[in-house]
This record gives C-alpha cells, sequence and structure tokens, in this order.
C-alpha cells in the first residue's frame, strides 16, 4: 500500500484538479459582453423636479393593491391608523419617496423603486425562474406561484430592491413590475408616473430618456450632477436618475460597470459548461474507484488462499 | 462489498438520560417550528429584508453540510485513495453525513418562504442552469438520497439478521387491541427478511457507482455553496469576495470533512467507552495539513493578488474575524505536522476541533460577518431562530446514538483489534484509551 501512496495521491490530485481548476479558471474565460438593448421600458426620476409629495406611493398602491397583495402600512406614530407611512421599501411598499438632507440648503429628495437592471442579479440567481425578465419590454417580473421564497434575489440585488413578507405565513417577494398587470396594461403608463404632478417621472423607452436626461443635463450644468444614474451601472438600468447631489449620499450604491451577474455566471457556466466536467469527474472517479476495488479483491482472496 | 462483518451494533441502552435531554431540546426547537409556519418566519427569526439570509442558512445548510462532510472525505480516501485500511471509519461517517444532509434539508424547508412550490426544482421548464442555488439545491436532494443507498446496505443487514425483538416487545404491549395477531405479523417480517436478503447482494454490486456518485455530488454542490456568494459582489466584505470562492469552499469541506471525522470517532470512542481508532486518526490527520496548506495559500495569494493584505491586517472588526478564522485553521494545522501529536487522542481532538471551528468560521464569514447589504441593517439572530438550529442539531446526535445502536456501523472491535495486532499499534495506543476499554472487549486487544 505504502508504494503505490504517492500514485494514489497524484490521481487523487488529477480527478479532482480537473474539478478545482476549472472553478479557478473562470475569471479567464472571454466575456461574450454585455448587449445593452435601449428599446426597453423605463422610467426617468429628475429629484430636482420631485416636490415629494409622494403622490406615486399611494398611486402605486392603489392601482397595485390586489395584485401582488400590497397593504397599507400604518406609521409608527398614528395610533388610528390613518396615515400610511411606510419608512423603506417593505413586503408592502414597492416604491417609496425619501428626503436627503444635508444641511438646511441642501437636501434631496429620491424615489426608490427596482431598477430594472438590464442584466438582473435576480433573475440570474431565481433558482425557479420565478423572477424573469421580459424580451420586448425589459420588465424584471415576479411570479409568486413559481416562487419557493429562497430570498436568494434579495441577497443578490445591489440596491436592495426585492422585499420579502416576513410577518406572513404564506409570504412572497414584492417589487416594482411597472405595473405590467395593471395600469401599464390599462393605460400605458406606469401609475406613478401618470400621477406625479411635477413631471419628476417621465415613463418611455431607455433610448428616449437617456436623451432626454442627456438634454437636461447639457441645458443645465449648474443643476446637476453630471452623470446620469443608471446608464452604467451595474450593466445598465432602465430606471434613470438625474440629481443635484451625488448618488451615493441619496443611497443609491456606487457599483462598476460590470454586472454582478457577468462574473458569477462566467465562473458557474465555466465549472458546468455541457455538463462536461462534472461528467469527466463521475466517469474518472469510476474508473478509478472499480480498479481499485478489483485490486482490493484480489488482495482479499490471496490472503483468504493464504489462510488455509 | 463483503465487508459486513467489520461492523457492529452497539450494545446498550437506547433510552438513557441524554437521550431525554436531547429529546426535550429537539421539542423545543419543534415549537418554534411550528410558530414559524403559523405566524410567519419573521414572527421567529430576526432576518430582515437586508439579511434575508440568517443562521439556518449559514449553518444549517452552509456550514453544516460541511460537517456533514466527512462521509464525502472519507469516501474519498477509501475508493479513490484505496486507502482500504480506513474502511472502518466510512459507515459512521457516512451515518453523519446522512442525518447532516437530511436535516440540512429540512431547516431549508423551514427556512423557504414558499415551500409548496419547491416542487419546481423537478420541472425543467423551470430551471434556471444559471443559478449557483439550483445547482446546489438538485445536488444535495441527489446526495441525500445517495447516502441513504450507501447507508441501506447496514440496514438490511440488520434485518436481515434480526430477531425482531424490539418489535415483538411493542406487539406484545400494544395486543390485543391494536397491533395484528403473532402469526400474520411474523410472515410479514419474513417477507421484509427475505427482500432484504434478495435486495442486499444486489445492491453491493452496484454500490460502488453510487458511492462515487458520492464522491462527485458533493465536490459540485460544496463549491457552488462559494458559487451562491458571487453574485453579492457589492455586499461581501472584499476579504472573502473572490472568484476563487468555489474552490475555496471546496477545499475548505474537504479538510472539514477529515477533522470532524477525527473528532467523531474520538467523541464516539469516548462516549460509548470504546478504544481510541489512533492508527486509523493518525493517518487522516497527516492528510489534513496537505489540504489546510493549499488552502492557505490560495487565501493568501488570492488576497495579495487582489491587493488586499493590507484589509487582513487593518486590525478593524472584518480583520479581526479573517485573523481568527485564519489562525484557527493554520494553528490547528500546525499541531498535526508534529508526528508525536498526531498519535495523541488529546492533541488529536484539541487540533481538529480548532480546523474545524476556523473552516465553519469562514463559512460564517463569508455569509454573515462578511456579508454587509447597506447602512442600517443589523442581523443577529433571535432565541427561537438559534433553538430551532440547535433542535436541528439535537435531533442529529440523537439519531446518530439511536442508529449505531440498531445497525451495525461502528467498527467491530474483535476484527478491528485482530487488524491491529499485525501492525505497531498496540504500543502507541494512549493510555486514555486502556483506561476506557471495556472489559468485555480487552481480550480483543
Amino acid at each position: 500500500m505504502k508504494k503505490t501512496s504517492r500514485r494514489d495521491f497524484l490521481k487523487l490530485a488529477g480527478a479532482t484538479g480537473a474539478g478545482l481548476l476549472a472553478c479557478g479558471a473562470g475569471s479567464a474565460l472571454a466575456n461574450e459582453g454585455l448587449q445593452v438593448n435601449n428599446e426597453e421600458l423605463g422610467m426617468l426620476y429628475d429629484a430636482t423636479k420631485c416636490v415629494g409629495c409622494k403622490a406615486c406611493m399611494s398611486a402605486c398602491k392603489r392601482v397595485n393593491s390586489d395584485y401582488g397583495s400590497l397593504s397599507y402600512e400604518k406609521a409608527k406614530f398614528d395610533e388610528d391608523g390613518l396615515w400610511d407611512a411606510p419608512s423603506d421599501l417593505s413586503g408592502s411598499t414597492r416604491t417609496l419617496i425619501k428626503l436627503f438632507k444635508e444641511s438646511e440648503k441642501r437636501w434631496s429628495y429620491v424615489k426608490y423603486s427596482c431598477m430594472h437592471c438590464q442584466k438582473p442579479s435576480c433573475v440570474s440567481v431565481c433558482p425557479v425562474s420565478a423572477m424573469t425578465k421580459e424580451k420586448i419590454s425589459g420588465i424584471v417580473d415576479y411570479n409568486k406561484n413559481t416562487c419557493i421564497g429562497c430570498r436568494y434575489c434579495q441577497i443578490a440585488c445591489p440596491y436592495n430592491i426585492p422585499k420579502f413578507q416576513w410577518e406572513k405565513a404564506v409570504p412572497q417577494i414584492v417589487k416594482c413590475d411597472l405595473c405590467k398587470a395593471t395600469n401599464l396594461r390599462e393605460k400605458g403608463i406606469t401609475a406613478c408616473a401618470e400621477t406625479c404632478p411635477a413631471g419628476a417621472i417621465k415613463f418611455g423607452k431607455r433610448k428616449d430618456l437617456l436623451e432626454e436626461a442627456h438634454q437636461r443635463l447639457k441645458d443645465a450644468p449648474d443643476k446637476y450632477v453630471a452623470h446620469v444614474y443608471g446608464e452604467h451601472e451595474g450593466g445598465g438600468t432602465n430606471h434613470l436618475y438625474l440629481a443635484s447631489m451625488p448618488f451615493n449620499k441619496l443611497g443609491l450604491p456606487e457599483i462598476k460597470p460590470e454586472a454582478p451577474a457577468e462574473f458569477s455566471e462566467k465562473i458557474q457556466h465555466t465549472i458546468y459548461k455541457g455538463f462536461i466536467a462534472p461528467v469527466a469527474l463521475y466517469s474518472t472517479l469510476c474508473f478509478i474507484a472499480v480498479k481499485n476495488m478489483k485490486k482490493h479483491q484480489g488482495h482479499d482472496d490471496d490472503h483468504k488462499k493464504g489462510d488455509k | 462489498m463483503g465487508h459486513s462483518e467489520e461492523y457492529q451494533k452497539l450494545e446498550g441502552k437506547i433510552f438513557t438520560k441524554s437521550f431525554f435531554i436531547l429529546l426535550s431540546v429537539v421539542l423545543l426547537g419543534f415549537y418554534f417550528v411550528g410558530v414559524r409556519y403559523v405566524k410567519g418566519i419573521g414572527a421567529v427569526s430576526n432576518m430582515s429584508d437586508g439579511y434575508p439570509w440568517g443562521i439556518w442558512i449559514t449553518y444549517d445548510v452552509a456550514t453544516g453540510t460541511a460537517i456533514a462532510c466527512g462521509g464525502y472525505a472519507v469516501a474519498i480516501l477509501v475508493y479513490i485513495r484505496n486507502r482500504m485500511q480506513y474502511h472502518p471509519m466510512i459507515r459512521s461517517a457516512i451515518l453523519t453525513s446522512m442525518f447532516g444532509y437530511g436535516l440540512a434539508g429540512f431547516s431549508v424547508m423551514v427556512d423557504l418562504g414558499r415551500p409548496w412550490n419547491a416542487y419546481n426544482f423537478f420541472i425543467p421548464s423551470k430551471w434556471q442552469a444559471n443559478s449557483a442555488m439550483f445547482e446546489v439545491a438538485l445536488c444535495v436532494m441527489a446526495y441525500s438520497t445517495v447516502l441513504i443507498l450507501e447507508f441501506l446496505p447496514a440496514i438490511l443487514t440488520s434485518i436481515e439478521k434480526s430477531k425482531w425483538e424490539r418489535m415483538n416487545a411493542i406487539r406484545n404491549w400494544l395486543h390485543p387491541k391494536i397491533a395484528p395477531d403473532k402469526k400474520t405479523m411474523e410472515d410479514k417480517l419474513e417477507m421484509v427478511r427475505l427482500g432484504a436478503l434478495w435486495l442486499n447482494p444486489r445492491l453491493n454490486k452496484v454500490l460502488i457507482f453510487f458511492i462515487v456518485l458520492g464522491i462527485t455530488l458533493p465536490t459540485m454542490h460544496q463549491s457552488s455553496l462559494g458559487s451562491l456568494l458571487l453574485i453579492a459582489s457589492t455586499k461581501l466584505h472584499p476579504l472573502w469576495h473572490t472568484g476563487f470562492l468555489p474552490l475555496l469552499f471546496l477545499l475548505n469541506c474537504v479538510f472539514i470533512g477529515y477533522s470532524i471525522a477525527i473528532l467523531e470517532s474520538i467523541i464516539s470512542s469516548y462516549s460509548f467507552k470504546r478504544p481510541f481508532e489512533i492508527e486509523e486518526l493518525s493517518g487522516l490527520a497527516g492528510l489534513i495539513p496537505f489540504v489546510t496548506v493549499i488552502w492557505l495559500t490560495v487565501v493568501i495569494g488570492d488576497l495579495s493578488y487582489r491587493g488586499q493584505i493590507h484589509a487582513a491586517l487593518k486590525g478593524d472588526f472584518y480583520s479581526g474575524w479573517f485573523m481568527t478564522e485564519f489562525l484557527l485553521v493554520g494553528c490547528g494545522s500546525l499541531i498535526l505536522f508534529v508526528k508525536k501529536c498526531r498519535r495523541s487522542a488529546r492533541w488529536l481532538f484539541i487540533s481538529a476541533s480548532m480546523i474545524v471551528l476556523g473552516g465553519a468560521l469562514y463559512r460564517f464569514n463569508v455569509y454573515l460577518i462578511g456579508f454587509n447589504p447597506g447602512q442600517g441593517w443589523k442581523y443577529f439572530p433571535s432565541f427561537a431562530e438559534v433553538m430551532i438550529t440547535v433542535g436541528i442539531v439535537a435531533l442529529e446526535i440523537l439519531g446518530y446514538k439511536v442508529f449505531v445502536a440498531l445497525f451495525p456501523v461502528l467498527p467491530n472491535m474483535d476484527l478491528h483489534g485482530a487488524h491491529k495486532k499485525k501492525g505497531h499499534a498496540k504500543k502507541h495506543k494512549g493510555s486514555e484509551a486502556d483506561k476506557t476499554l471495556p472489559a468485555g472487549e480487552a481480550h480483543a486487544h
């Protein structure tokens, strides 16, 4: 046994090594690159135009209350249950207006909702395809009848958008779907964009929104931070932002242009491409194990003969 | 495989004091599981939208399955490295793996928000091959089945030889109201016995292919457990977020697997008052440093490649946890380089514990401690959440204790002892081992 131990070790190293190396080699694989589709639907939110009236929030709840079970949230200070004043996105709030105040003179509103990424992390990680991205509209949608509630989409989303109904025995994930089954279907526009009295939310195709955003930046460079948030972040999003304050101060994370899902899928695909590596690993191991078994049984028989 | 004589049942009572203590812990845990199903996950746990994965995923699944990798690690050793002398350890290792994985599956069902939709994993149109979790889920389910198959020979052998004493006692107790009369029951039991007699040799012929599957599947899903966090590039601290996560997780489960096989053997020898299997253990212990050194090298190499060494030495919260994990594994392995320590049950216990702790901490660091979803989010497990996990662990130990008494799992000491005589093991047996040796079994040595 001792004589062969080195060879055995090499065999082991060879067999598992194939699998191991595949894991590490991920980053070396060529990137096919993400194709940005500017024909998809999205929204442009201009924080400088927003007056913080929260009409978009109420409209969202009113329109989507049946679909996706959005309920009103009682504010913490409100004993009579009159105020719907959620403090953050949650299992019953898909969109939210927050006020960020740096000083008495410098402040900005910001709207939170699903960013509808070009390459959404949540879709990439959902094990049962409950999160999907529609081919033509680009809407990132959620199907509660498929969802298993693993909450991997929450781990994956860099913007912390998908929310879970923690207090329900039959919970679901809640996030904006651009009023796909409600307002968009009936009126061709999202409820928030339709309602906004200040024109802070513009609904349309991504290419038009981008054009508009850059035009506004050009027209009033003093008013804005010279950046359209969402144009390149995480591979690009269909929900775009303009603001007068740095975006990280508005709670929007700094994200590299490469979509997180590109990175993880590259590695996962390298390991499991065509299922070749697992099959190769299995057959190699089978070959070694069966050979070893036979050798061992041979030894056993020799021993028995010797005993006799 | 013709090794069934190598194993024996553990003599002794099942319903001991520790049995009932464990049982009460299990029941408390299951009470909270009940609450979770009635009132929702939020009612028992401190998980939030920022920390959607708490200790159920971090401990029960990500860490628990690594700790349950004893079966995997020992199977590699026995069947791939062809070290058949470790064969006596494999059944107890597989039994622990079986409970570890089975209960990880159970805790996933507790953790899933909509478990009734889990059947979607079996519907090809719903498959989402990009998802690391899809891969993990299928592999873990398949591996749990394989583990049951791997353990089946122990059950079948036991059925073949059974005189059905316990069953008859229960029947007598229930008779005449509920239980069938003696003749019918004996006929039925005979059928079961014949079935086992038929199945066992056939299973033995193909078992090797399941065993190899039982090596392939963990290789796949243990690396994918690392892949799960690849996506969290903005949330996981750069100390841990790397493209090498799958490789690190795979190596990590191998050294945890060998260490846990050592710990398990020492603990069960100690608590069941059997002699320590020093010869096997020191051999296993000699392997661990090879794996840990590769792991530690990849960790350091990767950190320096990404220019994060300064983050490791910064001395802040994250670097503290990183250093703890790194030193536990590193120092634990250093001990094993000393030949003398590899032959002492005490040092083996200490170093294996350090490596298991360090390796488990690595997984906690990746899944929880190094995970930061942004400002304002905090997570610390609630009492109920912890009790559910503790209950599941207690159920694992309970199951192990019952199974080693019902089925031939532990190495047969008569045969095992005879093997030892050939070697030079006898003089190396620690004095502790001799003290705990029961009188009835001493003759074997």
